[in-house]
């Protein structure tokens, strides 16, 4: 069953002319395992997701599916499942006929075909809906017929484009729940391309950050929001307050500052949530610029030598009033090190 | 006051100039006199019974009949998988292709009816009927082209990858998954096709020969010989049938979607 190298991408390069999407991408991925391919817009994760389909034909590379190479297998021969963004399903055909579309192809037909399709419609709860056009159902349970089509299949690896996205705050509660529980009953090996690093980190087992065509960072949902690698990672989940690191000093626009204690030698920058900013005490000196209240929490910007710095603190705290002068520190204990900055 | 009535009065005499000659036509095809005139001599229908028993109408209304139905079906052919390729693909001079097979429509008739018989008949002793055959497929392509592509351009690619995903080809992908959803732009490129075919005159007035004729041909021809209302007759029938067509294609398809 646990096979850690199921799905592996072994110097995957896909280029468009003169442009390269994805550049020499080394991935492994274990059966059964739920992972996000994390990433702003042209990082290349959903060209990867593409290339994993047999969608698009990489330029150098292999990838191989449990001990076979699929590289040059085409997309209707890998048994794996896509759901689409926009769902994609047909509109000329019923509920029942959209999901059946796979097992008909297969060969299935007659109480065979009736009773995968009921199975998979059962899973998602639409078993009511079997008679319907998809432009007679909700964005949510169009999705759904979306899913039971691709898992009616039974493919090895199940990808999800943007799955969540589309959904409204409640559905997309609900769709996790879904796509967890899915996962948890197959066991299906599933993929899903997210830009929102809150998705990636409520949903997936494991993280891939992407970035220009390449990974930044691999790791679990804790070890991406604590413990972020590189100034990009760190400031994509929340690190607002990002430094390079010269000689142990913080690089700033005004030259290089001493901490109030030493950084670690091994890190080449720093960066702070405005959480763990210290406001009130401290080495460093700012005015308030700009003030907000969120609830549980205040934010400053703050205008400093360092150059501008968010910090939060709790909103029982006093209010310091715009234009008034604070000291602040910024911990190194309680700071991300960066091993890669740039 | 001169306002408001100038704009409906302009809108009356554009009718009366566009469906004015439809009433004439019917009323002279039921006359009861012996040659075509308006106002109509007495009532009868002796004119549209005659229609029918007249040799040459039967046989170029099937020979239109053929180029409408068998002309289209052909661009379709040839078209659908144009329009596909040109807009799904991106291809190095797909805009050319694009506006080359649009030429048909811009370059007058008379041109490429004369065009076909100097270069293409006379001097390969070409087949008449061929000829037709063809040079009515080349006028109705565009058509075909241009009505399907705007349904293509309407249809998202990622459904055909999604067939793709669950083990279809990609050409079963298009008959199972692309034409069924562009089944309503293909009919309407299918009526606009065999309207045009069928009342094709220029190209077909240069490629006709006695006994190898159109119906618009046929009729023109009989007119100047025998000026009895049958003529008239056999318009008003082929307008009923056109306006028959449009109703039903506006109906059940929402025609004027597309053209």
């Amino acid at each position: 069953m646990s096979d850690p190298s199921y799905l592996t991408l072994d110097r995957l390069t896909l280029s468009y002319g003169d442009t390269v999407a994805v550049r020499d991408l080394d991935l492994t991925i274990g059966r059964g395992e739920l992972v996000a391919l994390l990433g702003p817009s042209g990082c290349g994760k959903t060209t990867t997701m593409r290339a994993i389909a047999g969608l698009l034909t990489p330029t150098a590379g292999k990838i191989s599916l449990d001990g076979a190479d699929i590289t040059r297998v085409s997309a209707n021969k890998r048994a794996i499942g896509l759901v689409f963004q926009s769902y994609a399903l047909f509109p000329h055909l019923t509920v029942y006929e959209n999901v059946a579309f796979g097992l008909r192809l297969k060969g299935l037909r007659g109480s065979d075909l009736d009773t995968r399709v009921g199975a998979g419609l059962k899973s998602v709860g639409l078993t009511s809906f079997s008679g319907r056009k998809p432009a007679e159902l909700s964005g949510g349970q169009q999705q759904r017929v979306a899913l039971a089509r691709s898992m009616v299949m039974e493919p090895k690896v199940l990808l999800l484009d943007e799955p969540l996205s589309n959904l409204d705050a409640r559905l997309r509660l609900e769709m996790r729940t879904e796509l967890q529980r899915v996962q948890k009953e197959t066991g299906v090996t599933m993929i899903f391309v997210t830009h929102d690093q809150v998705e990636a980190l409520a949903l997936a087992d494991r993280i891939i950050v992407m970035l220009n065509g390449g990974i930044e960072q691999i790791g679990t949902p804790e070890d991406i929001y604590n413990r972020p690698v590189s100034a990009f990672v760190a400031d994509f989940v929340g690190f607002e307050n990002v430094f390079a690191l010269e000689n142990g000093r913080l690089k700033t626009a005004n030259g290089a500052v001493a901490l109030s204690s030493p950084a670690p030698s091994s890190a080449l920058g720093l960066a702070w949530r405005p959480r763990t900013v210290i406001l009130g005490s401290g080495p460093f000196q700012g005015t308030v610029r700009g003030t907000s209240f969120a609830g549980n929490s205040r934010e400053y910007l703050l205008d400093t030598p360092l150059g501008p710095i968010k910090a939060e603190v709790d909103a029982a705290a006093a209010v310091h009033a715009m234009g008034s002068a604070l000291a602040f520190d910024l911990p190194v204990a309680a700071a991300a090190s960066l091993a890669k900055y740039g | 006051m001169m306002r408001r009535l100038f704009l409906p009065l302009i809108l009356f005499l554009v009718l009366v100039f566009l469906i004015g000659p439809f009433f004439i036509i019917v009323a002279a095809s039921v006359s009861g006199g012996e040659t075509l005139a308006f106002p109509p001599q007495g009532l009868s229908l002796r004119w549209v019974a005659k229609v029918f028993t007249v040799d040459s109408f039967r046989a170029s209304f099937a020979m239109s009949m053929f180029l409408a139905i068998g002309g289209t079906l052909f661009a379709l052919i040839l078209g659908i998988p144009a329009a596909y390729a040109l807009s799904r693909y991106r291809l190095p001079g797909g805009e050319a292709i694009r506006t080359m097979v649009s030429v048909p429509i811009i370059v007058p008739g008379i041109i490429v009816g004369l065009a076909i018989l100097r270069y293409l008949v006379v001097p390969f002793s070409f087949d008449v009927t061929v000829a037709l055959f063809f040079a009515h497929t080349a006028l109705v392509l565009p058509y075909a082209v241009r009505v399907v592509s705007a349904s293509l351009n309407n249809l998202r690619s990622d459904m055909e990858e999604a067939a793709v995903l669950l083990g279809s080809s990609r050409l079963g992908a298009f008959f199972r998954v692309v034409l069924p959803n562009i089944r309503s732009g293909v009919l309407a490129a299918f009526i606009l096709g065999f309207v045009t075919s069928f009342n094709q005159v220029p190209v077909s007035l240069f490629l006709a020969k006695p006994g190898v004729q159109t119906l618009p041909i046929d009729m023109l021809g009989y007119m100047e010989t025998t000026y009895d209302p049958s003529v008239a007759a056999l318009s008003a029938m082929l307008a009923f049938l056109s306006i028959g067509i449009v109703f039903l294609a506006e109906r059940f398809l929402g025609f004027s979607r597309y053209v």
